[in-house]
């Protein structure tokens, strides 16, 4: 999962999510990687390793601590657009409040 | 009808079962049809064909089903079960190799990408021991 993957879009942002990446937000962060057919990495450090982030169990491995800077690289169809997704649904904490309504009334 | 393969959590136990099955729904959504059986027909812990069966039914999508199970009589079963089904549902079975709960949840979240079966049972499998 260390080579080239054809990169056409880079970014990263700090995760501020209090749990760290625990369950929850990795299911939204991968079912949302999923939704693009580009080939889409993250890694803690910008040198890697770098892991699919369509992978539930690799992306929950990497255990990602709150303040860790995650780094997206992706290469393919919308890579851009992928990318800027999912730095976007990390910067809005997961849309956890919103998931919490729809526990809470579910 | 979804077009998403559906999930079939196969439980000794309702509780645990019921559990796995809210656990997919609150973490992954409505989105894959999700069945859960658990218990024998006494209301001891067991599992039992007919229900089995009948959460197959109630899971079914035309992309197929992936069952997970606990223990020993739930794989049984659940095998017994696939056998019962009509010829042509039965290659749209299949029974994973994984943890119960966590097979079940992140089988879900593969199922939701609209991935085909196999891709859906490979991923949940991912997370036996190889």
């Amino acid at each position: 999962m260390n080579e080239p993957i054809g990169t056409e879009a880079t970014g990263s942002t700090i995760l501020t999510h209090a749990a760290g990446l625990h369950a929850r937000p990795v299911l939204k962060l991968t079912m949302l990687a999923k939704t693009f057919a580009a080939k889409i990495e993250i890694a803690a450090n910008p040198e890697g390793p770098w892991i699919d982030a369509k992978s539930v169990v690799k992306v929950m491995a990497m255990k990602a601590p709150k303040g860790a800077t995650l780094h997206f690289r992706a290469g393919g169809e919308k890579a851009e657009e992928a990318v800027a997704a999912i730095i976007a649904l990390i910067d809005r904490d997961f849309d956890e409040d919103a998931e919490g309504e729809k526990a809470a009334n579910g | 009808m979804s077009t998403n393969v559906g999930i079939v959590i196969v439980s000794h136990s309702p509780k645990v079962a019921e559990g796995a099955a809210d656990m997919v729904r609150q973490m992954v959504g409505a989105e894959v049809p999700v069945a859960w059986t658990g218990g024998n027909p006494d209301g001891g812990l067991g599992t039992s064909v007919p229900a089995i069966i009948a959460a197959i039914d109630q899971a079914w999508s035309e992309a197929g089903v992936a069952v997970l199970v606990d223990l020993g009589g739930a794989e049984t079963n659940s095998e017994m079960a696939v056998e019962m089904l009509d010829a042509a549902r039965q290659p749209k079975v299949v029974i994973c190799n994984a943890p119960i709960v966590e097979g079940a949840v992140i089988a879900a979240a593969e199922a939701a990408s609209g991935a085909a079966l196999d891709l859906v049972k490979k991923t949940a499998e991912e997370l036996s021991p190889q």
